[in-house]
């Protein structure tokens, strides 16, 4: 009996201790979450950021997709709400809303450097010289044949172009919470659609028809890039949608398509040849600044020279890294509360 | 005449029944054979996917027990750490001076270039000239950092020279082991052909050797060195909410089990609460993440990531658990006992915790152990409550951010650098696996111990 009440007695102590313990203590420790693609970036720096400053703590990184990181950054301010937001996509002004409905108003963004989106097959499989109305043609559900829409009657790449080797069609693309799936959707499928030639409708069926893929052949990834991977082990016909980073990891199992004739490489991608490349950035609560320790700091260090410059940390981990001048002005700004302002839609 | 007549018919008859007899029992023979046969096919099948699931394991896990170490002679050269003696407490400054002027040191040291130095020590070992660009694709990233922390425990290493081992990189780990085919061609590889025979050399002169990878279980995560990645940070996160749900479900669902079975009145609402019980034994896991997300994180805003939370919740989904095997082995509880006790003038109360439940201990001691290790290995709904974060420190109390053993392996298997996590992520679940077998045998060794001094 004492036994037990006592124990009982403890746990409710510690619990209502613990509970107590954290609302009155201030974390010190930045949080991030989001983009499964800057991830490794944003934890490279961190953990630099740690080893640099020996102040501060060294960040905590999560995962969860642009969309994702973005919902958890939108749910107030406070210190069980993420101080950062990682985005291989920009935000979008609908979020913007639903942060300042959440009292979320002063949100920075700094770009980072820029990715490039790559399509793959495995090491052993035939070469691709993709063009966008290729990508289109293979994914849509339906296409345009005499100038009306039917049902996508091609199983086989090399149906769809000559040039294109003797391969059965599938596509493993990223899921709508990755921020690659936008960019994968307005660099490559829209312009493809475009240039298929879509018979006459007014806008919104247009871009209806052109983002409607068929499920037979197309598998959508929620999860990260390893998942893609291995949807290529099992089904060796499979091509996927990577990042550059991940791509360049993976060299000895993976081989890359060419988009538009282009290479995709770290030179073709930041010369601007390369046509599927993004931006990464991250977003910052600005009321976290002077409350969190460190925020300001991280940001200056993820964007000095030793690491997002060229040659820095983060291009040997794979990414394309912006110019001096406007790394510079990203600081510059963000240390002069310059706002966010999502562009209108 | 008859009674003869009567002999015959009656042996007849015995002998048809006796005919009966045995084709019927050869029938039941048969049925227990097949019964019997396909009780050993099922173990044997069990056997056997459980033994490929652990050959899988160990085989991919063992090589990265085992990392390529570089042995090393580094000379803290002082014309590469540039650096003024570090400041001494006491010595005419003021505590806060002090901490200003050992924080400026710090500071100093964080710019030394440290690969610099062992670039000087495998020119010395191997007469090649390798600059550092060299250094970082042949070893670990973090071993500037183990440099540097070395001169700051010891700032009178200076000019000295020490032998350290540093882990090499995880590609040129890759390229010693195999891991990606020797044989494909420059542009497929991650090193240069420079680096890889450097590192073949070294190989061979024993300057590199495979070493028993200790940092495994002494190091925290890591992205930007991921040869020297480990386990500490994930074991302390899994250890703290161990120890939360041990703390609260046991007490908690103890107590209720013996206030359902013993004391309360058998109505309606103790039939819903039981039934309630027992529906919640089956909620899938991931559902007890939403509703933390939502109470612990949203409504009484505890920290993300943070172990307490996800004590909270697996304590939770372990109570029904403790609660169900309890009663269970309350209701085994002979109730001669319960009556010899009532019988010699002891209260309920007196019954119930000197008589009964002693007798219980057994049962309720196996039954938290295999809640708390079923917990252990429980991911899904840390995911839901930000556990699944890259953590690169070992979280100093249940408060601070941690990720947990199960989502480490979650982690390492998404990593980008496939080649080298692929055989980590298995020694993650070796060491998972090892623990939950340590925990099994605690109960098993409890169990035998108790029940023969009961």
């Amino acid at each position: 009996m004492k036994f037990a009440l006592v124990t009982s007695v403890a746990a409710l102590t510690i619990a209502a201790l613990g509970t107590t313990a954290a609302v009155a203590q201030s974390r010190d420790t930045i949080q991030i979450a989001g983009s499964s693609t800057v991830l490794p970036f944003a934890s490279i720096v961190a953990e630099e950021f740690g080893a640099a400053y020996p102040e501060f703590n060294t960040p905590v990184v999560g995962s969860g997709g642009s969309s994702g990181g973005l919902r958890q950054f939108c749910e107030g301010v406070g210190e069980n709400t993420i101080d950062i937001a990682n985005a291989s996509r920009k935000m979008r002004a609908g979020e913007v809303e639903a942060c300042a409905e959440a009292g979320v108003e002063d949100i920075r963004e700094i770009v980072i450097g820029y990715d490039g989106i790559v399509f793959a097959v495995g090491a052993d499989q035939g070469d691709f010289a993709l063009e966008p109305i290729h990508v289109y043609k293979a994914l849509a559900a339906q296409v345009p044949q005499d100038g009306e829409m039917v049902d996508n009657p091609y199983t086989n790449w090399s149906e769809i172009d000559s040039s294109l080797p003797d391969q059965d069609i599938a596509l493993a693309i990223p899921a709508s919470n990755h921020g690659t799936r936008e960019v994968f959707e307005e660099n490559v499928v829209l312009p493809g659609c475009e240039a298929a030639e879509l018979p006459e409708m007014n806008e919104d069926e247009m871009e209806a028809a052109c983002l409607n893929f068929r499920q037979d052949v197309v598998t959508e990834i929620a999860g990260d890039y390893t998942e893609t991977l291995a949807r290529l082990e099992a089904n060796p016909s499979t091509m996927g949608v990577f990042g550059l980073s991940f791509y360049d990891q993976n060299r000895d199992t993976l081989k890359v398509a060419t988009v538009s004739g282009v290479e995709p490489t770290m030179d073709s991608i930041a010369a601007g040849d390369y046509p599927v490349s993004r931006p990464l950035q991250f977003y910052v609560k600005g009321a976290h600044i002077g409350v969190i320790p460190g925020l300001e700091e991280y940001v200056q260090f993820f964007l000095s020279d030793q690491i997002a410059g060229a040659g820095g940390r983060l291009e040997e981990a794979g990414l394309i890294p912006a110019s001096e001048e406007f790394r510079s002005t990203e600081v510059s700004d963000f240390m002069d509360g310059t706002q966010f302002e999502a562009s209108a839609e | 005449m008859t009674d003869i007549n009567m002999q015959q018919t009656g042996s007849e008859a015995s002998r048809k029944r006796l005919e009966i007899i045995r084709a019927s029992l050869s029938r039941r023979h048969r049925a227990e054979a097949i019964f019997k046969g396909l009780g050993i096919a099922a173990i044997v099948l069990a056997l056997a996917l459980v033994g490929t699931l652990f050959w899988q394991v160990f085989s991919k896990g063992t090589p990265s027990l085992f990392q390529s170490t570089l042995h090393l002679d580094i000379t803290f050269d002082p014309e590469v750490v540039e650096v003024g003696p570090a400041p001494e407490a006491g010595s005419g400054l003021s505590p806060a001076e002090y901490e200003e002027a050992y924080l400026d040191w710090r500071r100093a040291l964080a710019l030394v270039n440290w690969n610099e130095l062992i670039a000087n020590a495998i020119r010395d070992v191997s007469g090649t000239e390798i600059d550092g660009g060299d250094v970082r694709a042949l070893v670990d990233n973090n071993a500037g950092l183990v440099l540097r922390s070395r001169f700051q425990d010891n700032p009178d290493l200076l000019g000295q020279t020490v032998p350290m081992d540093l882990l090499v990189s995880a590609n040129g780990d890759n390229w010693l082991k195999g891991t990606i085919d020797r044989d494909l061609p420059d542009e497929r590889q991650q090193l240069s052909a420079d680096t890889r025979n450097l590192l073949d050399e070294l190989r061979a002169d024993d300057v590199i050797t495979m070493d028993f990878a200790w940092h495994l279980f002494t190091n925290v995560d890591s992205r930007t060195a991921p040869a020297s990645a480990g386990l500490a940070g994930a074991f302390m996160g899994s250890l703290y909410m161990m120890l939360i749900v041990i703390v609260l479900a046991v007490p908690i669902g103890v107590a209720s089990a013996i206030y359902l079975e013993e004391f309360a009145p058998q109505n309606r609402i103790t039939d819903l609460i039981e039934v309630n019980i027992n529906n919640l034994a089956a909620v899938p896991s991931i559902v007890f993440g939403l509703l933390g997300a939502a109470v612990f994180i949203n409504y009484f805003h505890l920290p993300i990531s943070a172990p307490l939370v996800g004590g909270l919740v697996l304590t939770l989904m372990t109570l029904p658990t403790i609660i169900i095997a309890t009663r269970a082995a309350l209701k085994a509880v002979s109730p001669s006992l319960r009556q010899a006790a009532l019988g010699l003038g002891a209260s309920k109360t007196q019954m119930v915790f000197q008589h009964v439940l002693p007798v219980t201990f057994p049962s309720i001691l196996t039954a938290t152990i295999i809640g708390v290790a079923q917990a252990l290995g429980e991911t899904a709904p840390l995911l839901l409550i930000g556990m699944n974060a890259f953590v690169a420190s070992v979280p100093a109390s249940p408060l601070d951010q941690a990720t947990a053993l199960p989502v480490q392996v979650y982690l390492w298997q998404g990593n980008e650098n496939r080649n080298f996590f692929e055989a980590r992520t298995s020694a993650a679940i070796i060491v998972l696996l090892g623990l939950m077998l340590v925990l099994n045998a605690i109960a098993i060794f409890l169990r035998t111990r108790l029940e023969r001094r009961g």
